[in-house]
Protein backbone atom coordinates (compact mmCIF):
# COMPACT_ATOMS: atom_id res chain seq x y z
CA UNK A 1 0.00 0.00 0.00
CA UNK A 2 2.66 2.43 1.12
CA UNK A 3 6.91 2.52 -0.01
CA UNK A 4 9.43 3.63 2.02
CA UNK A 5 11.00 5.01 -0.94
CA UNK A 6 9.46 8.85 0.28
CA UNK A 7 11.69 8.53 3.22
CA UNK A 8 15.14 8.64 3.39
CA UNK A 9 16.60 6.19 5.86
CA UNK A 10 19.44 6.11 8.24
CA UNK A 11 21.53 2.65 8.50
CA UNK A 12 21.32 1.21 11.72
CA UNK A 13 18.35 0.60 13.96
CA UNK A 14 14.82 2.47 13.78
CA UNK A 15 12.48 1.92 16.79
CA UNK A 16 8.89 3.06 16.60
CA UNK A 17 7.51 3.53 19.83
CA UNK A 18 4.39 4.99 21.90
CA UNK A 19 4.51 6.42 25.45
CA UNK A 20 0.92 5.64 26.19
CA UNK A 21 2.22 2.23 25.55
CA UNK A 22 3.56 -0.13 28.51
CA UNK A 23 5.78 -2.49 26.65
CA UNK A 24 7.35 0.57 25.11
CA UNK A 25 7.78 1.82 28.43
CA UNK A 26 9.22 -1.03 30.05
CA UNK A 27 11.87 -0.97 27.15
CA UNK A 28 12.60 2.68 27.32
CA UNK A 29 15.74 1.63 29.67
CA UNK A 30 17.08 -0.91 26.82
CA UNK A 31 16.65 1.84 24.05
CA UNK A 32 19.05 4.06 26.51
CA UNK A 33 21.25 0.76 27.00
CA UNK A 34 21.39 0.34 23.02
CA UNK A 35 22.22 4.15 22.26
CA UNK A 36 25.26 3.89 24.51
CA UNK A 37 26.42 0.83 22.79
CA UNK A 38 27.06 3.24 19.78
CA UNK A 39 24.65 1.50 17.56
CA UNK A 40 23.04 4.46 15.68
CA UNK A 41 20.12 4.68 16.18
CA UNK A 42 17.06 6.75 15.77
CA UNK A 43 13.94 6.90 17.79
CA UNK A 44 10.22 7.70 16.21
CA UNK A 45 7.66 8.86 18.60
CA UNK A 46 3.99 8.70 18.05
CA UNK A 47 2.29 10.30 20.89
CA UNK A 48 5.05 12.21 22.85
CA UNK A 49 8.48 13.25 21.63
CA UNK A 50 10.15 14.07 24.95
CA UNK A 51 9.62 10.21 25.31
CA UNK A 52 11.78 7.87 25.51
CA UNK A 53 14.06 10.28 27.64
CA UNK A 54 17.61 9.98 27.47
CA UNK A 55 17.62 9.18 23.43
CA UNK A 56 17.30 11.12 20.57
CA UNK A 57 13.86 11.21 19.47
CA UNK A 58 12.24 11.91 16.32
CA UNK A 59 8.58 13.64 16.21
CA UNK A 60 6.34 11.45 14.21
CA UNK A 61 3.35 12.81 16.34
CA UNK A 62 1.63 12.84 12.32
CA UNK A 63 2.65 9.32 12.21
CA UNK A 64 3.89 9.66 8.16
CA UNK A 65 7.31 7.72 9.08
CA UNK A 66 5.10 4.88 10.90
CA UNK A 67 2.41 4.75 7.99
CA UNK A 68 4.72 4.55 5.21
CA UNK A 69 7.34 1.96 7.09
CA UNK A 70 3.34 -0.32 7.49
CA UNK A 71 4.34 -0.19 11.41
CA UNK A 72 1.21 -1.71 12.63
CA UNK A 73 2.42 -2.44 16.32
CA UNK A 74 4.80 -0.96 18.81
CA UNK A 75 7.32 -1.17 19.96
CA UNK A 76 8.58 -1.97 16.18
CA UNK A 77 12.56 -2.75 15.53
CA UNK A 78 13.82 -2.09 12.18
CA UNK A 79 17.19 -2.92 10.77
CA UNK A 80 17.94 -0.63 7.98
CA UNK A 81 21.04 -1.52 5.43
CA UNK A 82 21.48 0.85 2.55
CA UNK A 83 18.42 2.60 3.32
CA UNK A 84 16.10 -0.16 3.11
CA UNK A 85 14.50 -2.20 5.60
CA UNK A 86 16.16 -5.78 5.72
CA UNK A 87 15.05 -6.59 9.32
CA UNK A 88 11.71 -5.92 11.87
CA UNK A 89 10.23 -6.87 14.91
CA UNK A 90 7.59 -6.05 17.01
CA UNK A 91 7.17 -6.12 20.56
CA UNK A 92 9.84 -7.13 23.19
CA UNK A 93 11.81 -10.46 22.93
CA UNK A 94 14.83 -9.97 24.32
CA UNK A 95 16.69 -12.93 22.06
CA UNK A 96 15.60 -11.22 19.07
CA UNK A 97 15.92 -7.99 19.73
CA UNK A 98 19.63 -8.87 20.42
CA UNK A 99 19.89 -11.04 17.63
CA UNK A 100 18.48 -8.00 15.34
CA UNK A 101 21.18 -5.09 16.69
CA UNK A 102 23.57 -7.62 17.31
CA UNK A 103 23.96 -6.16 20.98
CA UNK A 104 23.93 -8.76 24.31
CA UNK A 105 22.91 -8.24 27.74
CA UNK A 106 20.10 -6.16 26.55
CA UNK A 107 17.20 -5.64 29.46
CA UNK A 108 18.85 -6.66 32.36
CA UNK A 109 15.71 -7.69 34.95
CA UNK A 110 12.83 -7.47 32.32
CA UNK A 111 10.84 -10.50 31.32
CA UNK A 112 11.93 -12.52 27.99
CA UNK A 113 9.10 -11.43 26.13
CA UNK A 114 6.76 -8.95 26.05
CA UNK A 115 3.84 -8.12 23.32
CA UNK A 116 3.35 -4.71 21.85
CA UNK A 117 0.66 -2.74 21.35
CA UNK A 118 -1.26 -1.56 18.27
CA UNK A 119 1.14 1.48 15.95
CA UNK A 120 -1.42 4.81 16.12
CA UNK A 121 -1.26 4.90 12.80
CA UNK A 122 -3.69 1.51 12.37
CA UNK A 123 -5.97 2.88 14.46
CA UNK A 124 -9.57 2.96 12.67
CA UNK A 125 -9.90 6.00 10.64
CA UNK A 126 -6.61 6.98 11.28
CA UNK A 127 -5.53 5.02 8.81
CA UNK A 128 -7.75 6.51 6.16
CA UNK A 129 -6.76 9.33 6.80
CA UNK A 130 -3.08 8.65 6.97
CA UNK A 131 -3.93 7.06 3.62
CA UNK A 132 -5.88 9.85 1.89
CA UNK A 133 -2.96 12.48 3.34
CA UNK A 134 0.38 10.63 2.65
CA UNK A 135 -1.30 8.52 -0.62
CA UNK A 136 -3.82 10.47 -2.03
CA UNK A 137 -1.99 11.44 -5.18
CA UNK A 138 -1.68 8.12 -6.29
CA UNK A 139 -5.29 8.70 -7.06
CA UNK A 140 -5.43 10.27 -10.86
CA UNK A 141 -9.12 11.13 -10.95
CA UNK A 142 -10.62 14.23 -10.92
CA UNK A 143 -11.17 15.63 -7.61
CA UNK A 144 -14.71 17.20 -7.67
CA UNK A 145 -14.91 19.95 -4.97
CA UNK A 146 -17.75 20.52 -3.15
CA UNK A 147 -19.76 24.06 -1.95
CA UNK A 148 -19.99 24.50 1.54
CA UNK A 149 -23.23 23.87 1.81
CA UNK A 150 -23.24 21.37 -0.90
CA UNK A 151 -24.98 17.88 -0.13
CA UNK A 152 -22.99 15.04 -1.11
CA UNK A 153 -25.39 12.88 -1.72
CA UNK A 154 -27.36 15.47 -3.55
CA UNK A 155 -24.45 15.83 -5.41
CA UNK A 156 -23.89 12.46 -6.93
CA UNK A 157 -27.83 12.61 -8.04
CA UNK A 158 -27.01 16.03 -9.83
CA UNK A 159 -24.11 15.10 -11.41
CA UNK A 160 -26.18 12.18 -13.02
CA UNK A 161 -23.79 9.64 -11.41
CA UNK A 162 -26.21 7.20 -9.81
CA UNK A 163 -28.98 4.78 -10.93
CA UNK A 164 -31.63 6.29 -9.04
CA UNK A 165 -30.60 5.36 -6.05
CA UNK A 166 -28.13 7.02 -3.49
CA UNK A 167 -25.10 6.34 -3.70
CA UNK A 168 -21.90 6.31 -1.04
CA UNK A 169 -20.01 9.71 -1.82
CA UNK A 170 -17.06 8.70 -3.02
CA UNK A 171 -13.96 10.13 -0.63
CA UNK A 172 -10.42 9.59 -1.46
CA UNK A 173 -10.74 8.15 2.38
CA UNK A 174 -13.31 5.58 1.36
CA UNK A 175 -11.68 4.79 -2.33
CA UNK A 176 -8.42 4.04 -0.92
CA UNK A 177 -9.80 1.82 1.69
CA UNK A 178 -11.82 0.42 -0.72
CA UNK A 179 -8.09 -0.03 -3.38
CA UNK A 180 -6.42 -1.97 -0.09
CA UNK A 181 -9.45 -4.96 -1.12
CA UNK A 182 -7.29 -5.56 -4.00
CA UNK A 183 -3.64 -6.32 -4.94
CA UNK A 184 -3.74 -4.68 -8.33
CA UNK A 185 -2.75 -1.26 -8.70
CA UNK A 186 -4.61 1.71 -9.26
CA UNK A 187 -3.46 2.32 -12.37
CA UNK A 188 -4.16 -1.07 -14.19
CA UNK A 189 -6.75 -0.98 -16.86
CA UNK A 190 -9.36 -3.93 -15.91
CA UNK A 191 -11.36 -3.92 -19.10
CA UNK A 192 -12.20 -1.35 -22.06
CA UNK A 193 -16.09 -0.62 -21.11
CA UNK A 194 -18.57 -0.17 -23.64
CA UNK A 195 -20.25 1.73 -25.06
CA UNK A 196 -17.82 4.45 -24.89
CA UNK A 197 -14.89 1.80 -25.10
CA UNK A 198 -13.28 3.34 -21.73
CA UNK A 199 -9.91 2.34 -20.54
CA UNK A 200 -11.19 1.39 -17.36
CA UNK A 201 -8.72 1.47 -14.43
CA UNK A 202 -9.17 -0.41 -10.73
CA UNK A 203 -9.31 3.30 -9.43
CA UNK A 204 -12.23 3.93 -11.62
CA UNK A 205 -13.80 0.63 -10.16
CA UNK A 206 -13.23 1.17 -6.75
CA UNK A 207 -14.88 5.05 -7.01
CA UNK A 208 -18.07 3.48 -8.74
CA UNK A 209 -17.85 0.02 -5.88
CA UNK A 210 -17.54 2.61 -3.46
CA UNK A 211 -20.41 4.37 -4.52
CA UNK A 212 -22.34 1.12 -5.18
CA UNK A 213 -21.74 0.30 -1.19
CA UNK A 214 -19.42 -1.82 -1.72
CA UNK A 215 -16.99 -3.39 0.93
CA UNK A 216 -13.35 -3.68 -0.12
CA UNK A 217 -12.99 -7.38 0.03
CA UNK A 218 -15.65 -7.77 -2.64
CA UNK A 219 -13.28 -5.29 -4.99
CA UNK A 220 -11.77 -8.15 -6.76
CA UNK A 221 -15.42 -10.00 -7.22
CA UNK A 222 -16.48 -6.84 -8.73
CA UNK A 223 -13.04 -6.12 -11.12
CA UNK A 224 -13.50 -9.77 -12.33
CA UNK A 225 -17.45 -8.92 -12.98
CA UNK A 226 -16.71 -6.07 -15.41
CA UNK A 227 -13.58 -7.95 -16.89
CA UNK A 228 -16.46 -10.74 -17.78
CA UNK A 229 -19.00 -8.49 -18.56
CA UNK A 230 -16.61 -6.53 -21.53
CA UNK A 231 -15.39 -9.54 -23.34
CA UNK A 232 -17.16 -9.95 -26.82
CA UNK A 233 -18.14 -13.30 -25.55
CA UNK A 234 -20.49 -11.38 -23.15
CA UNK A 235 -21.40 -8.55 -25.50
CA UNK A 236 -22.15 -5.59 -22.83
CA UNK A 237 -22.43 -3.34 -25.49
CA UNK A 238 -25.76 -5.26 -27.12
CA UNK A 239 -26.65 -6.03 -23.68
CA UNK A 240 -26.91 -2.67 -22.87
CA UNK A 241 -28.47 -1.39 -26.49
CA UNK A 242 -30.91 -3.55 -26.83
CA UNK A 243 -34.57 -2.97 -26.31
CA UNK A 244 -34.75 -6.25 -25.06
CA UNK A 245 -35.34 -6.23 -21.00
CA UNK A 246 -32.15 -8.11 -19.90
CA UNK A 247 -29.16 -7.09 -17.86
CA UNK A 248 -25.99 -8.86 -16.36
CA UNK A 249 -26.97 -11.57 -14.22
CA UNK A 250 -23.98 -12.07 -11.74
CA UNK A 251 -23.53 -15.69 -10.19
CA UNK A 252 -20.51 -16.20 -8.03
CA UNK A 253 -19.02 -19.41 -7.53
CA UNK A 254 -16.41 -20.94 -5.05
CA UNK A 255 -14.76 -19.56 -1.60
CA UNK A 256 -14.82 -15.85 -2.10
CA UNK A 257 -18.51 -16.03 -2.03
CA UNK A 258 -18.53 -17.61 1.53
CA UNK A 259 -15.38 -15.24 2.16
CA UNK A 260 -17.53 -12.05 1.50
CA UNK A 261 -20.79 -12.96 3.18
CA UNK A 262 -22.75 -13.46 -0.23
CA UNK A 263 -26.05 -15.01 0.25
CA UNK A 264 -26.79 -18.46 -1.71
CA UNK A 265 -29.61 -19.01 0.51
CA UNK A 266 -32.97 -17.94 1.61
CA UNK A 267 -34.11 -14.78 -0.70
CA UNK A 268 -31.24 -15.69 -2.62
CA UNK A 269 -32.50 -13.40 -5.67
CA UNK A 270 -33.86 -10.83 -3.38
CA UNK A 271 -32.87 -7.86 -1.30
CA UNK A 272 -30.97 -8.21 2.12
CA UNK A 273 -27.77 -9.00 1.35
CA UNK A 274 -25.17 -6.27 1.04
CA UNK A 275 -22.50 -8.46 -0.70
CA UNK A 276 -25.32 -9.65 -3.19
CA UNK A 277 -26.78 -6.12 -3.85
CA UNK A 278 -23.73 -3.86 -4.27
CA UNK A 279 -21.41 -6.12 -6.28
CA UNK A 280 -23.94 -5.97 -8.85
CA UNK A 281 -24.93 -2.29 -8.77
CA UNK A 282 -21.43 -1.68 -9.21
CA UNK A 283 -20.66 -3.51 -12.14
CA UNK A 284 -24.31 -1.39 -13.53
CA UNK A 285 -22.22 2.07 -12.54
CA UNK A 286 -19.30 1.07 -13.84
CA UNK A 287 -20.91 0.65 -17.77
CA UNK A 288 -23.32 3.87 -16.63
CA UNK A 289 -20.11 5.87 -15.27
CA UNK A 290 -17.04 4.77 -17.13
CA UNK A 291 -18.78 3.18 -20.38
CA UNK A 292 -21.02 5.50 -20.61
CA UNK A 293 -24.28 3.53 -21.07
CA UNK A 294 -26.97 5.08 -19.65
CA UNK A 295 -30.92 4.36 -20.03
CA UNK A 296 -32.41 6.90 -23.01
CA UNK A 297 -28.98 6.86 -24.70
CA UNK A 298 -27.02 3.83 -25.79
CA UNK A 299 -29.36 1.81 -23.15
CA UNK A 300 -32.37 1.66 -25.32
CA UNK A 301 -34.32 -0.49 -23.26
CA UNK A 302 -38.17 -0.69 -23.91
CA UNK A 303 -39.00 -2.36 -20.65
CA UNK A 304 -35.88 -2.90 -18.71
CA UNK A 305 -35.55 -5.07 -15.67
CA UNK A 306 -35.32 -4.48 -12.13
CA UNK A 307 -31.89 -6.55 -11.93
CA UNK A 308 -30.71 -4.03 -14.15
CA UNK A 309 -30.00 -2.21 -10.43
CA UNK A 310 -28.24 -5.24 -9.36
CA UNK A 311 -28.26 -9.34 -10.04
CA UNK A 312 -25.79 -10.76 -8.61
CA UNK A 313 -26.08 -14.22 -6.12
CA UNK A 314 -23.74 -16.67 -5.04
CA UNK A 315 -24.42 -20.55 -5.72
CA UNK A 316 -25.21 -22.92 -2.86
CA UNK A 317 -22.60 -25.37 -3.61
CA UNK A 318 -22.64 -27.53 -0.32
CA UNK A 319 -25.71 -28.55 -0.48
CA UNK A 320 -26.14 -29.38 -4.12
CA UNK A 321 -26.23 -32.50 -5.91
CA UNK A 322 -24.01 -31.84 -8.69
CA UNK A 323 -21.19 -29.74 -9.95
CA UNK A 324 -21.06 -25.71 -9.23
CA UNK A 325 -21.86 -23.85 -12.88
CA UNK A 326 -18.34 -22.43 -12.49
CA UNK A 327 -17.05 -26.21 -12.59
CA UNK A 328 -19.70 -27.08 -15.43
CA UNK A 329 -17.56 -24.15 -16.89
CA UNK A 330 -13.93 -25.63 -17.31
CA UNK A 331 -12.83 -24.01 -13.82
CA UNK A 332 -10.72 -26.07 -10.91
CA UNK A 333 -13.25 -27.05 -7.99
CA UNK A 334 -12.20 -24.49 -5.40
CA UNK A 335 -11.48 -21.62 -7.80
CA UNK A 336 -13.52 -18.57 -7.14
CA UNK A 337 -15.38 -17.35 -9.71
CA UNK A 338 -18.01 -15.18 -11.60
CA UNK A 339 -20.64 -16.13 -14.53
CA UNK A 340 -22.35 -13.52 -15.85
CA UNK A 341 -25.46 -14.21 -17.90
CA UNK A 342 -27.37 -11.64 -20.06
CA UNK A 343 -31.08 -12.06 -18.10
CA UNK A 344 -34.37 -11.17 -17.42
CA UNK A 345 -36.47 -10.83 -14.26
CA UNK A 346 -36.75 -14.53 -12.48
CA UNK A 347 -39.88 -15.90 -12.75
CA UNK A 348 -41.26 -18.95 -10.59
CA UNK A 349 -41.71 -22.38 -11.52
CA UNK A 350 -44.28 -23.85 -9.02
CA UNK A 351 -44.73 -27.63 -8.35
CA UNK A 352 -45.41 -28.67 -4.47
CA UNK A 353 -46.17 -32.39 -6.04
CA UNK A 354 -43.85 -33.84 -8.03
CA UNK A 355 -41.88 -36.18 -6.76
CA UNK A 356 -40.46 -37.72 -9.80
CA UNK A 357 -37.28 -36.69 -11.53
CA UNK A 358 -39.78 -37.10 -14.63
CA UNK A 359 -43.10 -35.20 -13.25
CA UNK A 360 -40.15 -32.68 -12.32
CA UNK A 361 -38.81 -32.00 -15.47
CA UNK A 362 -42.11 -31.81 -17.07
CA UNK A 363 -43.25 -28.51 -14.89
CA UNK A 364 -39.36 -26.90 -15.38
CA UNK A 365 -39.95 -27.88 -19.37
CA UNK A 366 -43.58 -25.98 -20.25
CA UNK A 367 -42.77 -23.28 -18.17
CA UNK A 368 -39.13 -22.89 -20.22
CA UNK A 369 -41.26 -22.90 -23.39
CA UNK A 370 -42.53 -19.07 -22.23
CA UNK A 371 -38.86 -17.78 -23.05
CA UNK A 372 -39.27 -14.98 -25.10
CA UNK A 373 -42.53 -16.52 -26.77
CA UNK A 374 -43.64 -20.30 -26.67
CA UNK A 375 -43.70 -20.49 -30.46
CA UNK A 376 -39.74 -18.98 -30.44
CA UNK A 377 -37.14 -21.63 -30.46
CA UNK A 378 -33.39 -22.00 -30.80
CA UNK A 379 -32.31 -18.23 -30.23
CA UNK A 380 -32.75 -17.70 -26.48
CA UNK A 381 -31.21 -19.16 -23.58
CA UNK A 382 -32.15 -20.11 -19.64
CA UNK A 383 -30.75 -20.13 -16.56
CA UNK A 384 -32.71 -22.50 -13.76
CA UNK A 385 -32.05 -22.02 -10.62
CA UNK A 386 -33.25 -24.98 -8.78
CA UNK A 387 -34.03 -24.76 -5.04
CA UNK A 388 -33.18 -27.58 -2.89
CA UNK A 389 -36.26 -28.88 -2.52
CA UNK A 390 -36.59 -29.33 -6.00
CA UNK A 391 -32.82 -30.64 -6.02
CA UNK A 392 -33.75 -33.15 -3.84
CA UNK A 393 -35.75 -34.87 -6.22
CA UNK A 394 -33.23 -35.09 -9.09
CA UNK A 395 -30.60 -36.13 -5.93
CA UNK A 396 -32.90 -38.82 -4.72
CA UNK A 397 -33.35 -40.25 -8.64
CA UNK A 398 -29.59 -40.29 -9.28
CA UNK A 399 -29.98 -37.39 -11.80
CA UNK A 400 -27.04 -35.64 -13.51
CA UNK A 401 -27.21 -31.95 -14.42
CA UNK A 402 -26.80 -33.82 -18.02
CA UNK A 403 -29.86 -36.08 -17.87
CA UNK A 404 -32.18 -33.27 -16.79
CA UNK A 405 -30.90 -31.27 -19.42
CA UNK A 406 -31.44 -34.23 -22.09
CA UNK A 407 -34.97 -34.62 -20.58
CA UNK A 408 -35.76 -30.96 -20.83
CA UNK A 409 -34.34 -30.72 -24.49
CA UNK A 410 -36.61 -33.83 -25.22
CA UNK A 411 -39.63 -32.71 -23.91
CA UNK A 412 -39.30 -29.71 -25.63
CA UNK A 413 -38.69 -30.77 -28.95
CA UNK A 414 -41.43 -28.58 -30.46
CA UNK A 415 -43.70 -29.89 -33.82
CA UNK A 416 -43.27 -27.20 -36.65
CA UNK A 417 -46.80 -27.17 -36.76
CA UNK A 418 -46.79 -26.03 -33.36
CA UNK A 419 -44.02 -23.00 -34.06
CA UNK A 420 -44.78 -21.88 -37.51
CA UNK A 421 -45.69 -17.89 -37.75
CA UNK A 422 -49.84 -18.49 -38.16
CA UNK A 423 -50.54 -21.54 -36.28
CA UNK A 424 -52.82 -21.17 -33.12
CA UNK A 425 -53.91 -18.36 -34.10
CA UNK A 426 -50.91 -16.23 -33.25
CA UNK A 427 -48.61 -14.12 -35.91
CA UNK A 428 -45.27 -14.84 -33.72
CA UNK A 429 -43.66 -17.82 -34.59
CA UNK A 430 -40.85 -19.96 -36.49
CA UNK A 431 -40.44 -18.56 -39.92
CA UNK A 432 -40.40 -21.93 -41.16
CA UNK A 433 -42.31 -24.94 -40.20
CA UNK A 434 -39.59 -27.41 -38.88
CA UNK A 435 -39.47 -29.34 -35.74
CA UNK A 436 -36.82 -28.28 -33.23
CA UNK A 437 -35.71 -28.20 -29.78
CA UNK A 438 -36.66 -24.93 -27.95
CA UNK A 439 -33.22 -24.60 -27.05
CA UNK A 440 -29.55 -25.71 -27.92
CA UNK A 441 -27.69 -28.03 -25.82
CA UNK A 442 -25.83 -25.36 -24.38
CA UNK A 443 -28.66 -23.21 -24.31
CA UNK A 444 -29.85 -24.68 -20.66
CA UNK A 445 -27.81 -23.69 -17.20
CA UNK A 446 -28.83 -24.62 -13.97
CA UNK A 447 -27.77 -23.06 -10.16
CA UNK A 448 -28.22 -24.55 -7.11
CA UNK A 449 -29.53 -21.85 -4.64
CA UNK A 450 -32.52 -20.66 -2.63
CA UNK A 451 -34.02 -21.47 0.92
CA UNK A 452 -34.71 -25.04 2.48
CA UNK A 453 -38.03 -24.81 2.33
CA UNK A 454 -40.45 -24.25 -0.49
CA UNK A 455 -41.00 -26.63 -3.70
CA UNK A 456 -40.13 -23.78 -6.15
CA UNK A 457 -37.44 -23.22 -8.56
CA UNK A 458 -36.86 -20.19 -10.60
CA UNK A 459 -36.40 -19.11 -14.74
CA UNK A 460 -33.90 -16.39 -15.94
CA UNK A 461 -34.56 -16.14 -19.59
CA UNK A 462 -31.76 -14.94 -22.09
CA UNK A 463 -30.98 -12.69 -24.71
CA UNK A 464 -29.95 -13.58 -27.92
CA UNK A 465 -27.87 -16.51 -27.48
CA UNK A 466 -24.23 -16.78 -29.37
CA UNK A 467 -22.50 -15.08 -31.28
CA UNK A 468 -24.55 -12.65 -32.80
CA UNK A 469 -25.62 -11.49 -29.07
CA UNK A 470 -24.44 -12.46 -25.53
CA UNK A 471 -22.65 -15.69 -24.29
CA UNK A 472 -22.72 -17.46 -20.51
CA UNK A 473 -18.94 -15.82 -20.03
CA UNK A 474 -16.98 -17.47 -16.96
CA UNK A 475 -13.87 -15.54 -15.30
CA UNK A 476 -11.99 -16.95 -12.09
CA UNK A 477 -12.21 -14.18 -9.58
CA UNK A 478 -7.75 -13.40 -8.62
CA UNK A 479 -7.27 -11.41 -5.47
CA UNK B 1 -15.71 13.55 6.97
CA UNK B 2 -12.70 15.14 6.82
CA UNK B 3 -12.73 15.96 3.14
CA UNK B 4 -15.41 18.22 1.14
CA UNK B 5 -13.68 16.80 -1.92
CA UNK B 6 -15.46 13.61 -4.29
CA UNK B 7 -13.42 11.49 -6.35
CA UNK B 8 -15.29 11.50 -10.40
CA UNK B 9 -16.35 7.93 -11.08
CA UNK B 10 -16.61 8.69 -14.85
CA UNK B 11 -14.91 8.22 -17.72
CA UNK B 12 -13.81 12.46 -17.48
CA UNK B 13 -14.06 12.22 -21.42
CA UNK B 14 -14.80 15.88 -22.87
CA UNK B 15 -17.07 14.69 -25.51
CA UNK B 16 -15.17 14.54 -28.55
CA UNK B 17 -16.19 16.96 -31.24
CA UNK B 18 -15.57 16.36 -34.81
CA UNK B 19 -16.11 18.52 -37.57
CA UNK B 20 -18.65 16.82 -39.60
CA UNK B 21 -17.69 15.83 -43.23
CA UNK B 22 -18.96 18.37 -45.69
CA UNK B 23 -21.84 16.85 -47.87
CA UNK B 24 -20.85 16.27 -51.29
CA UNK B 25 -22.53 18.91 -53.95
CA UNK B 26 -23.20 15.89 -55.92
CA UNK B 27 -22.91 12.12 -55.98
CA UNK B 28 -21.46 11.53 -59.47
CA UNK B 29 -18.29 9.82 -59.72
CA UNK B 30 -19.09 8.69 -56.17
CA UNK B 31 -18.73 5.29 -54.75
CA UNK B 32 -21.63 5.07 -52.24
CA UNK B 33 -21.38 2.53 -49.57
CA UNK B 34 -24.52 0.77 -47.93
CA UNK B 35 -23.87 -0.82 -45.05
CA UNK B 36 -26.60 -2.92 -43.78
CA UNK B 37 -26.16 -3.97 -39.66
CA UNK B 38 -27.81 -7.20 -40.01
CA UNK B 39 -30.92 -6.78 -37.98
CA UNK B 40 -33.79 -8.51 -39.56
CA UNK B 41 -35.13 -6.95 -42.84
CA UNK B 42 -32.12 -4.47 -42.74
CA UNK B 43 -31.41 -6.28 -46.42
CA UNK B 44 -34.94 -5.29 -48.16
CA UNK B 45 -34.66 -1.61 -47.28
CA UNK B 46 -31.01 -2.03 -48.64
CA UNK B 47 -32.12 -3.65 -51.50
CA UNK B 48 -34.16 -0.91 -52.08
CA UNK B 49 -31.68 1.86 -51.86
CA UNK B 50 -29.69 -0.08 -53.68
CA UNK B 51 -31.93 -0.50 -56.92
CA UNK B 52 -33.03 3.22 -56.84
CA UNK B 53 -29.64 4.29 -56.68
CA UNK B 54 -27.94 2.07 -59.25
CA UNK B 55 -31.42 3.36 -61.44
CA UNK B 56 -29.60 6.91 -61.35
CA UNK B 57 -26.79 5.36 -62.73
CA UNK B 58 -24.80 5.75 -59.07
CA UNK B 59 -21.93 3.52 -57.97
CA UNK B 60 -22.65 1.37 -54.80
CA UNK B 61 -21.08 -1.10 -52.70
CA UNK B 62 -22.49 -3.33 -49.98
CA UNK B 63 -21.52 -3.75 -46.96
CA UNK B 64 -22.70 -5.78 -43.75
CA UNK B 65 -21.96 -5.78 -40.50
CA UNK B 66 -21.35 -8.95 -38.52
CA UNK B 67 -24.53 -8.59 -35.77
CA UNK B 68 -26.52 -5.86 -35.43
CA UNK B 69 -25.61 -6.07 -32.07
CA UNK B 70 -21.88 -5.12 -31.75
CA UNK B 71 -20.27 -2.16 -32.52
CA UNK B 72 -19.11 -1.54 -36.24
CA UNK B 73 -15.52 -3.88 -36.77
CA UNK B 74 -12.71 -1.27 -36.96
CA UNK B 75 -11.38 -2.86 -39.79
CA UNK B 76 -14.74 -2.42 -41.73
CA UNK B 77 -15.37 1.15 -41.20
CA UNK B 78 -11.70 1.53 -42.38
CA UNK B 79 -12.26 -0.09 -45.68
CA UNK B 80 -15.85 1.37 -46.00
CA UNK B 81 -13.56 4.82 -46.11
CA UNK B 82 -11.12 3.54 -48.05
CA UNK B 83 -13.31 2.32 -51.03
CA UNK B 84 -16.06 5.08 -50.70
CA UNK B 85 -17.16 8.68 -50.41
CA UNK B 86 -20.51 8.39 -49.04
CA UNK B 87 -22.36 5.81 -46.25
CA UNK B 88 -25.74 5.15 -45.61
CA UNK B 89 -26.32 3.00 -43.02
CA UNK B 90 -29.64 0.87 -42.64
CA UNK B 91 -31.59 0.35 -39.73
CA UNK B 92 -34.48 -1.93 -40.07
CA UNK B 93 -36.74 -4.20 -37.86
Amino acid sequence: MSGSQEIPLADGIAAIVKESCPTCRLVAPVLRQLAESGVPMTVYSQDDPSFPTGVYTVDDTDLEFSYRLEIEAVPTLLRIADGEVVDRLAGWSRPRWEALTGVTALGPGLPEHRPGCGSRSVEPGVAEELAARYDGNRLRSRRVKLAVREDEVETCFDRGWTDGLPVVPPTRERVLRMLAGSSRPPDEVVAVVPPDLVPCTVEKVAINAVMAGCRPEYLPVVTAAIEAACTDQFNIHGVLATTYSVGPVVIVNGPIARAIGMNSGINVLGQGTRANATIGRALQLVVRNVGGGRPGEVDRATLGNPGKYTFCFAEDEQGSPWEPLSVERGLAEGASAVTLFAGEGPRTVFDQLSRTPQSLARSLAWCLRTVAHPKLADAYEALVVISPEHARVFREAGWTKARLREEILSLLTIPGAELVRGADGCAEGMPTPTTMPKFRPDGIWFVHAGGPAGLFSSIIGSWVAGEAGSQLTTLEVVA
Amino acid sequence: MTTRELLDPTSELAPARRERARRPASLEGSTIALLDIAKARSDIFVDRLEELLTQRGLRVQRFRKPTFTKVLPPGLARQIGAQCQVVIEALAD
